[in-house]
């Protein structure tokens, strides 16, 4: 194998062991956002109270999410538990979330 | 439905073969058989996840009942405040999401045949089960106590005809009675729900009989959301309600139905109704199953919330040992979303992947006053299900002009109908 071939193979490797490795840091965007639908229902869409998750503009989540966490912005509970991940954390609850339409 | 199985199985280890060689399209729809005992918060969540995440699994959703009464809110049922067909959720939106919802009482499972045994002789073959039976009340634990004597004393534990039984006994109590709970030592369902349950019925006192008293006599020396609940019955009901500790002798030893009294270190203490609230262990099937330990709770890989004691099974939910989680709804819905992917990622024969654990407890004290405690888990093999340090715990103590109490109140509703909306549908 060589050429064309041979990168391809090497490229489908690396995507493979980054995922590989990146399972075990922590937990997946997605498995990490689909804990915050408890509260703010299915895939983000909340049907009462809480608010969505869903607003359109991609980095609102995160944002937020940051805000939260250096108690810049005023929270119920959101800030106890923005606490609880780490800011690559929040990015990638963030992308997942951004990912669904 | 056994070469069936066999034969889902064998396409799944070809999926994962093909995998291994660099074709990760080809795993994708890997099929198996996967059945689920229970249609509560956890087994109804792992049948709804696992069916969204891979709509070519054939998933099996065993329950006894036609629908789900939640515990979740029968404290605002007993209160007044709220009816039970408020807290009735339909599996018929589950089936509308492609579960084969199968009603039936699952009795026990051959878990060397891989097969669900049900109460009407039928049987149910699978790749993977998930047992989600919630608690049973363990009777047998509180002398004078039982199925008989809580049709006099309801325990209202497991949500339906308990609820509106002692909703009916407070409803009968006349102005100046003595209303008394007994909440038990942990583990138990839902650790802040005793003390809910005494602050909405003091809501509904304050309201409609002010002259009455709450006695709480507490197997337990301390409880969830204790501080927050202590300071809001000083501030919302002062002088109605008083919590004997279990290092007081708030702890019951005995009951007597027909004398409506219960006996802890203070003697004997009569009550114009009283909610016994007795020990708990995981559902008869993991028991039957062999699923449990000999404190009646079910170990399990805190990575996948697999069963130690038997393979290819997964336990959620209240019956599981989950470490620092409580048993609660929040809980289980968690749970099921873990074992979903943990089973998904089985059948595939891919590496398991790292589980996402989370909980929130909403609890009311009144109306428009809501409190709760939150954590955000990091789970390792070694320490378990551990809390986040710096993060998580309880409302702020003091209140400022954001509204904590009555925001949360808010949340507490949202709360129900978007996780309703995650699980049922």
């Amino acid at each position: 194998m060589k050429g064309p071939a041979m990168r391809a193979m090497l490229v489908l490797c690396t995507v493979l062991f980054a995922g590989g490795a990146y399972a075990q840091d922590g937990p997946s965007g997605q498995a990490m956002a689909q804990t915050c639908y408890v509260c703010h229902g299915p895939e983000g869409r909340s049907v009462e109270a809480v608010p969505s998750l869903m607003r359109g503009q991609k980095d609102f989540v995160a944002r937020q999410m940051l805000e939260f966490k250096a108690d810049r912005r005023p929270a119920t509970v959101m800030n106890r538990i923005a606490k609880g991940y780490s800011d690559d954390q929040i990015a990638a609850i963030a992308d997942y979330l951004a990912s669904l339409k | 439905m056994k070469a069936t199985r066999r034969g889902l199985l064998r396409t799944a280890a070809a999926a994962a073969g093909s995998m291994t060689f660099g074709l990760p399209m080809v795993a994708r729809g890997a099929a198996g058989a996967v059945v689920v005992v229970g249609a509560g918060f956890g087994g109804a969540t792992a049948a709804r996840y696992l069916k969204r995440l891979d709509p070519t699994l054939e998933v099996t959703l065993v329950e006894r009942e036609t629908s789900i009464v939640t515990c979740p809110f029968s404290n605002a049922v007993i209160a007044g405040y709220e009816s039970l067909g408020g807290i009735t959720r339909s599996l018929d939106g589950l089936a509308a999401a492609g579960v084969k919802v199968v009603r039936g009482e699952a009795l026990t499972i051959d878990t060397q045949a891989r097969v669900v045994l049900l109460a009407d002789n039928s049987r149910i073959a699978y790749d993977r089960l998930v047992v989600s039976p919630g608690i049973d009340l363990d009777f047998a634990a509180l002398p004078g106590y039982g199925e008989a004597a809580s049709a006099q004393m309801p325990h209202a534990w497991k949500a339906g005809a308990q609820t509106l039984l002692l909703r009916r006994q407070l409803e009968s109590m006349a102005d100046g009675g003595t209303f008394i709970v007994a909440p038990p030592a942990n583990p138990f369902r839902c650790p802040p729900g005793p003390y809910e349950r005494v602050s909405l019925v003091a809501s509904y006192f304050k309201a409609a009989k002010p002259r009455s008293k709450i006695l709480v006599f507490d197997a337990k020396d301390a409880f969830s959301k204790q501080g927050l609940f202590q300071a809001a019955w000083e501030s919302e009901f002062p002088g109605m309600i008083a919590w004997v500790a279990g290092k007081d002798g708030g702890r019951i030893e005995s009951v007597d139905a027909a004398a409506m009294t219960v006996k802890g270190g203070f003697g004997n203490q009569k009550g114009d109704v009283v909610n016994v609230i007795p020990p708990q262990r995981a559902g008869a099937i993991a028991r039957a199953a062999g699923l449990a330990n000999d404190n009646g709770w079910c170990p399990v890989d805190p990575m996948t919330f697999a069963s130690t004691r038997a393979p290819h099974v997964h336990v959620v939910g209240d019956a599981s040992i989950a470490g620092a989680m409580p048993k609660s709804g929040s809980s289980a819905n968690a749970q099921g979303k873990v074992a979903a992917a943990a089973i998904l990622a089985s059948l595939a024969g891919k590496e398991m992947p790292p589980p996402a654990l989370f909980n929130v407890c909403y609890s009311l004290v009144r109306p428009g006053y809501g409190i709760s405690i939150a954590d955000v888990y990091q789970v390792t093999r070694d320490k378990g299900i551990v809390p986040t340090p710096n993060a998580g715990g309880v409302s702020v103590r003091a209140p400022t002009d954001l509204g904590e109490r009555k925001l949360e109140a808010a949340y507490a509703a949202g709360w129900y109908r978007n996780i309703s909306a995650d699980i049922w549908g």
